[in-house]
């Protein structure tokens, strides 16, 4: 894994929402990294902060009530955090670029499709409007959509062929980092394939590393290299693909695992992990999961559980498995 | 597109017939004779019954309407005035460019006032300008028309003289009156672009325009106010209608010379045929600026264009 260049790497990150009803803790102390040409997935429950880490990076946040309140987010070797709205309005859209999980509402509704992924082309590089359309109509036709429909609006497009726009509009600019936020959630199944062999294809292609936010465990089986399994703001276990499938250690990846039925048991009923997400202005004390915890021990209620390293490169923070 | 115009266009004829019998029947009613009220208090009760016969005004009310629509429909007539003689058509088309550009005056005002500080306040709620200018656009929507009027008169004309008080020849002479007729429209319009504009900066398009790297003053301009506008356009034409046909009060306080006194003056003197022209007039009015209105949908919402076919 530490071969390869590092494209961006998270530090000890924290974002917190400053609501009237509390503090929520989205994203507790978070530790990635990912480097050029690869995918990370990151997986959890909605609420997890598996999109607040994303706006995070794009520093999307909306403040307030959202705020960064630790840590550093490094992109090819500068810090995101010390950038000015300037700056990071210039790595927006060109070096790093976004997908977002509803197709049917990340389009501007009464702006053409061809205009909308041209607007992201004028403003990064250094072409007119009547060749960045044309620019945009090379990008439909690379996704998989005739460029004779480059004046029409979204509405005359399927929920499918919205989600390619918004990848045609992602990928206009290629771009070093992508961060797919659930782009296949809001497609229906024989779409969702389409749509992430389009996206696999289309990073091999520029080369880009990415970022795949899911709660599907079979997206991150299909596209990912590494996989951080998020709960309730924290990473909890974070490793490579073939041995979070193989060998998973945190009780909860464990219970993820466990609620996908399997095809050979004659099983009548689905096991989800007991119990609910906490209310995240009020997260249990010590380890976050250990009130639904098969293996709970005394302890966990007590102590915050630190990152551990169980085989080279698999961290997971439970107290099971710290010394 | 056209089509659909054309349509629109086939059905005022029934709403034109309705308001057209609506009034008629309010003035049928009304009480006060306008046969006693021309030939004034010395005439005879002979001469005002011999004068009620040759306009009409003794036979049943059947006869009385269908005769009305017959002129209206086959001669394009809709009577002459019973006090100066004119044709309807012409008495209201001599005084309605001075109450359209009343009325226009004071949609101008309203949108250019409403509009910026809808956007501003939207942008950032909760800060002191949004604040002022929600009081503001309460008290806007709260004062009446012809006390603000009053008002601006004793202030503006009579204790700092700046601002001459009637008529309404030069711009000067239209500051006042479009500030008064504007008023309400503008802090209607300004309500009205704030909620909008707050609904559509949460939308999801708005956050990929961001994450487009675009300016937050394009964001702002160009994603978001184009879909904002949509309802506020209605505001603006429903506002516009209503500016026209209440004008009265605006053109009464400032002695304004437009269609509103015109009509005011002709229900004093029972001049039936000059108020049935009149409201027929507006109402026709503001069923083309309805109409106008829903055209310029199709032109700034593409979904609502497809729908038009």
């Amino acid at each position: 894994m530490d071969k390869n260049k590092k494209m961006l790497s998270i530090n000890n990150l924290s974002i917190h929402y400053i609501t009237e009803e509390g503090t929520v803790a989205a994203v507790q102390d978070m530790n990635l990294e990912v480097a050029e040409g690869e995918t990370l997935g990151l997986v959890g429950e909605t609420g997890a902060g598996k999109t607040t880490t994303a706006l995070g990076i794009m520093r999307l946040i909306p403040e307030p009530p959202g705020k960064i309140v630790q840590g550093e987010i490094v992109f090819q070797g500068k810090n995101l955090l010390d950038m000015t709205t300037e700056q990071m309005r210039e790595i927006r859209g060109n070096k790093i670029s976004m997908i977002f999980q509803d197709p049917m509402t990340s389009l501007n509704p009464v702006i053409p499709v061809g205009e909308q992924i041209a607007e992201v082309i004028i403003l990064h590089q250094n072409v007119n409007a009547r060749e960045a359309l044309e620019r945009a109509a090379e990008m439909l036709e690379k996704v998989g959509i005739p460029p004779e429909r480059i004046k029409e609006y979204p509405h005359q497009f399927s929920g499918g062929m919205r989600q390619r726009v918004v990848i045609a509009i992602a990928l206009a600019c290629n771009p070093k980092l992508l961060i797919a936020d659930e782009p296949t959630t809001a497609l229906d199944v024989t779409i969702q394939a389409q749509v992430l062999k389009l996206m696999n294809n289309l990073k091999k292609e520029f080369n880009t590393s990415m970022i795949m936010i899911t709660h599907d465990l079979g997206v991150v089986a299909e596209v990912c290299d590494k996989v951080a399994i998020m709960y309730a703001g924290n990473v909890i276990e974070y490793t490579d693909k073939k041995s979070l499938f193989t060998e998973p250690r945190h009780p909860y990846t464990l219970g993820l695992f466990g609620s996908i039925p399997s095809i050979e048991d004659d099983e009548e009923r689905l096991n989800p992990i007991k119990g609910l997400m906490p209310d995240p202005t009020n997260i249990p004390s010590g380890c976050p999961f250990h009130p639904r915890c098969p293996k709970v021990m005394e302890i966990c209620s007590e102590k915050v559980p630190k990152d551990t390293e169980v085989s080279k490169g698999h961290f997971v923070k439970c107290l099971l498995y710290e010394e | 597109m056209h089509k659909y115009i054309l349509r629109r266009l086939l059905l005022l004829i029934p709403v034109m017939l309705g308001v057209a019998f609506i009034v008629f029947t309010m003035m049928y009613f009304t009480p006060g004779d306008p046969a006693a009220i021309m030939l004034g208090e010395a005439a005879s009760e002979h001469d005002v019954e011999r004068l009620r016969e040759e306009m009409g005004l003794d036979r049943p009310f059947i006869v009385q309407f269908s005769t009305y629509i017959k002129n209206l429909v086959v001669h394009q007539d809709i009577g002459r005035s019973y006090q100066s003689k004119k044709p309807v058509v012409t008495a209201i088309l001599e005084r309605f460019p001075t109450t359209l550009k009343l009325a226009a005056l004071g949609v101008l005002v309203a949108v250019l006032l409403g509009i910026p500080t809808g956007i501003i306040s939207a942008t950032k709620q909760y800060s002191i300008f949004d604040s002022a200018s929600m009081v503001a656009a309460l008290l806007g929507v709260s004062m009446p028309n012809f006390w603000q009027g009053l008002m601006s008169i004793i202030v503006f004309s009579v204790w700092l003289g700046w601002l001459p008080s009637s008529g309404f020849s030069t711009p000067m002479h239209m500051i006042l009156p479009a500030l008064t007729i504007g008023t309400s429209s503008a802090a209607i319009i300004t309500r009205m672009t704030r909620s909008s504009m707050l609904e559509v900066i949460r939308q999801d398009y708005i956050r990929t325009a961001r994450a487009k790297g675009q300016k937050e003053f394009i964001v702002i301009t160009r994603h978001a106010l184009k879909n904002a506008l949509i309802p506020v356009l209605t505001v603006v034409g429903l506002q516009f209608g209503y500016l026209l046909g209440g004008a009265v009060l605006t053109e009464t306080i400032f002695s304004i010379p437009g269609v509103g006194r015109l009509m005011v003056d002709a229900i004093k003197q029972r001049d039936f045929p000059i108020v049935q022209g009149g409201v027929l007039f507006l109402a026709i009015t503001f069923s083309f600026m309805n109409l106008l209105i829903d055209i310029l949908y199709a032109f700034v919402d593409p979904r609502i264009k497809s729908q038009y076919k």
